[in-house]
């Protein structure tokens, strides 16, 4: 895997580096080596909604060892954990307890939607009783697709997330400045849940077809 | 098919009812709770356990069906069969290794009401509140009636047939039956 963010700053070729390197000196800066130190103990949250959880506890076996990339340890509370995994299908009874979940955890914090129902809600999408997607709540990092992902698709999207750490600024990063990001939890109401979405982290999309209400009503 | 017969019933309760076709006893009204106790300690049954509560909504229908008359012509007779609601109680016995045998409780569809037999066999509670929730059905006698899959608030109860669901279509790029519909009213967004 290619090492970004560790040239920026430091005028260093990849060959001056190796001979450094070869006489015991190693160049870095400091983003390089806490990115490197988080990406590699990303702690996931234990936290299953559906069947997508049975393959995420799978890829946690000796089978497929996500603790190859530094995952092992799946955190029983939020505020130990740092990665949160939705496997599964999120029914809107479900959302503001997986929302308040989110606001537990402390920064720096990253979201897997993992399988098609919490992108997107999936094969229930349109029905009454399932989130579209968990996206509209809790900002995420990466979409894991499939139904369920086999576990060695839940260890690829862990490594595109640790190609996302090492990508990370703490100047900059929302992550280390804002302090803990939390989201309004949403509420029941009689059909739906209040407010639908966030829109601080999802706008619904266009629809191509129908022009808004506005244009309809002047035309 | 249940290897148990449904003829020692109709001795203690004569206005029970067997529906062939649905291979089910029908409780007779006001006497469910009593049928069911009599169903658990009977030496003939001894049905000590419930494995499954669901009910069941039928809307006004027409019905047709074969007749054969008096000089050996069949003719087909079209009936109206009025809407109903049913609550289905799946029995075993672990005792004696039988069932099912399976018990239904009739009711109407505009006031839903049944006894509750939660009393007789504790593993009715959860799912006769799911029926609660997802039917409306009221169980007469149940220790903590209230929603369960559903949330507290949430208005109307599912799996009715005459459940209309909030419109809150979101597009998507190949719509197709019900959805080709609501796609076509697709006004609101979200």
């Amino acid at each position: 895997m290619t090492t970004p963010n560790t040239s920026p700053g430091i005028d260093l070729d990849d060959t001056t580096r190796a001979e450094l390197e070869r006489a015991g000196v190693i160049v870095s800066k400091v983003d390089y080596l806490y990115n490197w130190a988080r990406g590699g103990s990303v702690w996931p949250l234990t936290f299953g909604l559906a069947c997508c959880a049975i393959e995420m506890i799978a890829s946690a076996t000796s089978r497929f060892d996500i603790s190859r990339f530094g995952s092992e340890v799946f955190r029983p509370t939020p505020r130990q954990a740092d990665l949160m995994i939705v496997s599964g299908t999120v029914t809107k009874k479900m959302a503001p307890q997986v929302v308040r979940i989110f606001n537990q955890m402390p920064e720096p914090k990253w979201v897997i939607a993992m399988g098609a129902c919490a992108i997107s809600g999936g094969p229930f999408k349109q029905g009454y009783n399932v989130l579209k997607g968990i996206d509209r709540y809790i900002p995420v990092d990466v979409y894991l697709p499939g139904c369920p992902p086999r576990p060695e698709a839940v260890l690829q999207s862990l490594n595109y997330l640790q190609e996302k750490i090492r990508t990370q600024d703490i100047k900059s990063d929302p992550a280390f400045t804002k302090g803990r990001r939390q989201y309004p939890v949403p509420e029941f109401t009689g059909t739906d849940l209040e407010p639908p979405y966030n829109p601080e982290v999802w706008q619904p999309p266009a629809n191509p077809n129908v022009k808004p209400l506005e244009e309809e009503a002047t035309a | 098919m249940s290897e148990l017969s449904h003829e020692p019933v109709l001795q203690p309760f004569p206005d029970a009812e067997w529906d062939e076709a649905a291979g089910a006893i029908i409780a007779p009204l006001g006497q469910a709770l009593a049928l069911a106790e009599w169903l658990r300690d009977d030496d003939a049954f001894l049905l000590d356990y419930c494995s499954n509560v669901t009910g069941v909504d039928y809307l006004e229908r027409e019905v047709k069906e074969k007749v054969t008359k008096e000089d050996g012509a069949v003719e087909t007779v079209t009936r109206t069969e009025p809407s109903r609601m049913d609550v289905v109680y799946h029995l075993y016995s672990m005792q004696k290794q039988t069932g099912p045998l399976v018990l239904k409780q009739r009711t109407n569809r505009e006031k839903p009401e049944v006894e509750s037999l939660t009393p007789v066999w504790r593993s009715c509670e959860l799912q006769e509140r799911e029926v609660f929730d997802l039917f409306g059905v009221n169980f007469m006698g149940h220790p903590d009636q209230r929603r369960i899959l559903m949330w507290d608030e949430f208005e109307g109860h599912p799996m009715r047939k005459d459940y209309t669901e909030p419109f809150d279509y979101e597009w998507e790029p190949t719509p197709h039956d019900e959805i080709l519909d609501k796609h076509q009213r697709g006004k609101v967004i979200v």
